[in-house]
């Protein structure tokens, strides 16, 4: 049986491990906010028995109905049960742009300069994504 | 690792169980709770339903040989009573999910290529946003109808489409040359290291765009379209085609799912019954692969998938 190990280059390694601590991460916290959620711990925004009143509406007018901002807004109701559950969502979102920026020096080490700048612009797509500026909806 | 992925996920499933029984809620008669059930449902129904609908996807995606996401899209949005706003974003971060689960592994076994991955990601996550942003501007009786005739075009892809266990690339192309785009990866099976390189990559490129753009338009995982361009069209071999493309789905839905939830289309009520389903229904079908008959199955799902397909395509002309 071969080593695996000698056929990933470490860049790969580094990028496969930042990605498989953020996804366990990402999973644990699920765990815990989806828990302090469900069982009425933390007070959900929306009260469970009144969900079904919105998520047949389209995510305009849920958004509108509800009181609740777009964007990075719901930061601002992390006090709420419902709204916990969207910090471990967006760190899976988010561990891919972790995963880009641990590698881009060992590119640039290697003098990989077209593949760290690839890696670079992947970044900057996906932070313009997070960032909320591209408006989307009907 | 995969212990320790298990462990979680079993701990979410039962945290989602349990939880509704403890739920403030739930404080109710359960006599009274089975009726509203019976009815107009209490609110824990369609979540359970949702829940266990998502574990059977699971099983099928993997003895299927499709991702989670293609599955769920149409499925939950065709029989369910959500949006399809929130069924897309739910189906993005299912899909994710999925793919940062397995990613590591397989990038660490050397089977997924990040060489091969970062161009190609870089056009796919880009598209997908474009297709994000057209998905929740169309008017959703439009995107149910495309979304129908995608996954009946789907099928007949799945029906189709001829794999190639190890491409014949006689020579790489200028660009994947300059990007260096080859590897050598460990063939269990015959025991032999192969050696592999792509060709054709501008036109690989060049079709990532519509596979980027459908992906955000649609909320589907694209490994059925992934896995075809990297095989067939560029000429990696089919282990590392269908590895480099799970891993894939890591970056491109990662860029769509920040335009779903910036939009409002995530319901955390949905998403997480959703995605730990789907999650423990795949770890319980790897398992089951090896005494399940892979071509009645993989029939089973097409059939299923073509009147999921069917079934959006009428929902989109108002049928």
């Amino acid at each position: 049986m071969a080593d695996p190990g000698k056929y990933v280059t470490p860049e790969q390694q580094l990028y496969a491990e930042m990605l498989e601590k953020g996804m366990y991460v990402g999973l644990l916290l699920l765990l815990i906010t989806f828990l302090l959620y469900a069982t009425g711990i933390v007070d959900p925004y929306i009260p469970l028995d009144k969900i079904a009143d919105y998520w047949h509406q389209s995510a305009t007018d849920y958004l509108h109905q509800a009181g609740i901002p777009d964007g990075w807004g719901w930061v601002g109701f992390l006090g709420y049960g419902d709204f916990l559950n969207f910090i471990p969502i967006a760190l899976l979102a988010g561990v891919t742009i972790f995963s880009y920026l641990t590698i881009i020096p060992i590119l640039l080490k290697q003098n990989d300069k077209v593949y760290a700048i690839l890696a670079g612009i992947e970044v900057l797509i996906l932070v313009l994504a997070a960032s909320g500026l591209l408006k989307a909806g009907h | 690792m995969r212990k320790k992925a298990w462990i979680i996920l079993l701990i979410l499933s039962v945290v989602f169980l349990l939880s509704s029984a403890v739920s403030p809620a739930f404080a109710k008669d359960a006599a009274e709770m089975m009726a509203e059930a019976a009815g107009d449902h209490a609110w824990w129904f369609w979540p359970l339903v949702l829940f266990v609908v998502t574990f059977a996807l699971g099983i099928f995606a993997v003895l299927g040989g499709v991702g989670g996401g293609v599955l769920y899209v149409p499925i939950i949005s065709g029989f369910f009573p959500f949006h399809l706003d929130f069924v897309r974003g739910a189906g993005l971060l299912v899909a994710l999910s999925g793919a940062l689960a397995a990613g590591p592994g397989l990038l660490k076994s050397g089977l997924a290529s990040l060489r091969l991955a970062i161009p190609v990601a870089l056009i796919a996550s880009t598209c997908a946003i474009a297709g994000a942003m057209i998905g929740l501007a169309l008017p959703t009786n439009i995107v149910q109808i495309f979304l129908g005739l995608t996954i009946i075009g789907i099928c007949v892809l799945m029906l189709t489409a001829k794999k190639a266990e190890y491409p014949d690339v006689p020579q790489s192309d200028k660009l994947s040359s300059v990007l260096r785009i080859y590897g050598v990866y460990y063939e269990d099976s015959s025991g032999k290291e192969v050696d592999w390189k792509v060709h054709r990559t501008p036109l690989g490129l060049v079709l990532f765009i519509g596979i980027g753009l459908m992906a955000g338009l649609f909320g589907l995982g694209a490994g059925w379209a992934n896995v075809p361009v990297l095989n067939l069209v560029m000429g990696a071999p089919l282990k590392i085609s269908v590895a480099t493309s799970k891993f894939l789905l890591s970056i491109t839905d990662t860029s769509a799912a920040w335009i779903y939830l910036n939009k409002g289309c995530v319901i955390p009520m949905m998403v997480v019954p959703s995605l730990v389903g789907i999650m423990l229904g795949s770890f319980v079908g790897v398992r089951l692969l090896k005494i399940a008959k892979p071509t009645f199955i993989r029939w089973m799902v097409i059939v299923i998938l073509a009147f999921a397909g069917i079934k959006a395509f009428l929902k989109g002309i108002g049928i």
